[in-house]
């Protein structure tokens, strides 16, 4: 193998690596709204701001109490569950009670809590990027593959590593919860049929605050995994709503598997793209797939979700 | 123990139930019968709290339950397998099961009623691992039957259990709601298959239009010549 090969082949994989790293975390973004998808049948355009609120939280902990921000993961997840039953109880289901409003009404008023939440940010915390500086933030981990002779070198970014790892353990705790225990097959039985789930003395009023909590809780997560490796200001929100819509439109609304999928698929668009054709059009990649997927595959990616 | 009293229903501006009354007794097998669109299954759905009753009201053991919520009712000994069956299709049967028994009480005798439910259906232990919504008609029927008995009902309330089967399963299916009976489960079943259900049912009573225009007993309304008429071709 010739050492341009070899190079080539080091770029490719180092691509794939951090496109895959990346999509770890868009998977866990994505699994949040997919459930809400699941359960409520709304699109929650507060998720990238939810996010945000998350990570606020985490660069608060750090910089005030010195928390690292995996560790604050304890304090992020319950505080972001309570907001997320808070938002569903409090402002998502009275309109969905009152009859004189659409049921689709509840997106629009998604669309004002990001609003009001980004806006609160900027007044409370100024339009300041800012960071965690924590002291491995630019840690890497190499790997080097002997091929042909040829020495191909990977490198982890240690953060974005770890984020992966601790992805993936929630989105696995996720199945488990879903899949074993009588909430989850409770939280299932509601998005399959509501009325049915009624019917079970499922009180399902109850799960849809259980729901949205999960869902804030899980976008929160991945808003303090992010910390370390992204800059922080009071818009980042929107960017991730909309990756968030993708990943979910990617999977097929409302399917679990289709949102890990979903995020996998989106990391790597997103870094084979900047790469290969052009860094300023990073966030035009995934949009470019999702249009294409809406036109030839409405169900998403595994064909199960809802047309 | 069921009493319904001058309930009017009304889906919007659309009223369904005009004034109907009609009791279920302790141990009866009583039949609501009808044709499509009388009503039947909105008095179900209004004894559930689905729908609430725009006059009058639903007493279970003399308490009024039309003001409670829907998923209060299986905590009260009442199961109500709907319409069509809903399952939940992508669930396994036993998952559609055990979501049958969410109760404190029901969930202590989980295995023992699991058990229970596939002595009377050894095809849902067959198919136990499937995905609901793959079974055929008749194994999605005794599912949702198996379901409702999951929670131990003191009432059990039957919605169209033979549409869409064929005549040997419609029979299996009656076989099981008079052996459910027999174990001491009252039931109130909704049915178009008139001639079969008046055989079984203690009492029933005949909607039309919204209106409940006959009662009797069951061999009485077999016997009557309104109903052999209008519902049985005779």
């Amino acid at each position: 193998m010739s050492p341009q090969v070899a190079g080539q082949l080091e770029l490719l994989g180092q691509v794939l690596i951090s496109g895959i790293l990346l999509g770890g975390l868009y998977s866990l973004i994505g699994l949040g709204m997919s459930l809400i998808m699941g359960v409520m049948k709304i699109i929650n355009l507060a998720h990238g701001e939810l996010m945000m609120v998350a990570m606020y939280i985490t660069f608060w902990a750090f910089t005030l109490a010195m928390i690292d921000p995996y560790v604050s993961l304890l304090i992020v997840f319950p505080l972001m569950f309570l907001l997320g039953v808070s938002v569903q109880k409090f402002l998502l289901t009275p309109v969905m009670e009152a009859d004189t409003v659409l049921p689709q009404n509840q997106v629009l008023l998604t669309v004002g809590l990001g609003l009001v939440l980004s806006n609160l940010a900027l007044l409370l915390f100024t339009a300041n990027y800012r960071s965690v500086p924590v002291s491995y933030a630019s840690k890497t981990i190499y790997w080097d593959l002997k091929l042909g002779g040829q020495t191909i070198s990977l490198s982890f970014s240690y953060p974005f590593l770890l984020a992966f790892g601790i992805a993936g353990v929630l989105g696995a705790s996720l199945f488990l919860f879903l899949a074993k225990t009588d909430t989850g097959r409770m939280i299932r039985a509601t998005a399959q049929d509501k009325r049915a789930a009624a019917l079970m003395g499922i009180n399902t009023k109850r799960i849809t605050y259980i729901t949205f909590g999960l869902g804030a809780a899980l976008v929160g997560a991945a808003g303090a995994l992010l910390d370390p490796v992204y800059y922080l200001y009071p818009q980042i929100g929107g960017p991730f709503t909309n990756k968030a819509f993708v990943i979910t439109i990617l999977g097929g609304l409302g399917d679990i598997p289709g949102a890990v999928l979903g995020g996998l698929v989106l990391g790597l668009a997103e870094s084979l793209g900047s790469v290969y054709i052009s860094l300023g059009y990073k966030d035009a990649f995934g949009f470019i797939i999702f249009v294409l997927v809406l036109i030839f595959m409405p169900r998403g990616l595994l064909g199960r979700g809802r047309a | 123990m069921l009493r319904i009293d001058g309930i009017d229903v009304a889906y919007g501006d659309v009223q369904v139930l005009w004034d109907v009354s009609f009791e279920v007794k302790k141990g009866e097998i009583v039949a609501l019968i009808g044709a499509n669109g009388s009503g039947k299954s909105t008095t179900l759905a209004t004894i559930s709290s689905l729908l609430k009753p725009q006059k009058g009201g639903v007493y279970y053991e003399g308490a009024p339950i039309h003001t409670r919520a829907p998923h209060d009712m299986v905590s009260l000994g009442i199961a109500h397998v709907p319409e069509a069956r809903r399952l939940f299709p992508e669930m396994t049967v036993k998952e559609n099961l055990l979501l049958g028994a969410l109760t404190p009480e029901a969930k202590k005798t989980r295995p023992e009623m699991l058990e229970k439910v596939f002595t009377i259906f050894p095809r849902l232990k067959e198919r136990e691992k499937q995905q609901a919504g793959t079974l055929s008609g008749g194994e999605q029927q005794m599912c949702a039957i198996g379901r409702g008995l999951m929670g131990k009902p003191r009432l059990l309330m039957l919605d169209e259990p033979s549409l869409g089967l064929s005549p040997i399963l419609v029979a299996d299916i009656f076989r099981v709601i008079q052996d459910v009976h027999d174990a001491g489960v009252t039931v109130l079943l909704v049915e178009q298959n008139v001639f079969k259900t008046l055989s079984i049912a203690d009492r029933a009573y005949v909607l039309e239009n919204g209106r409940i225009v006959l009662s009797g007993t069951g061999a009485a309304l077999l016997a009557n010549d309104n109903v052999r008429q209008a519902y049985l071709g005779l």
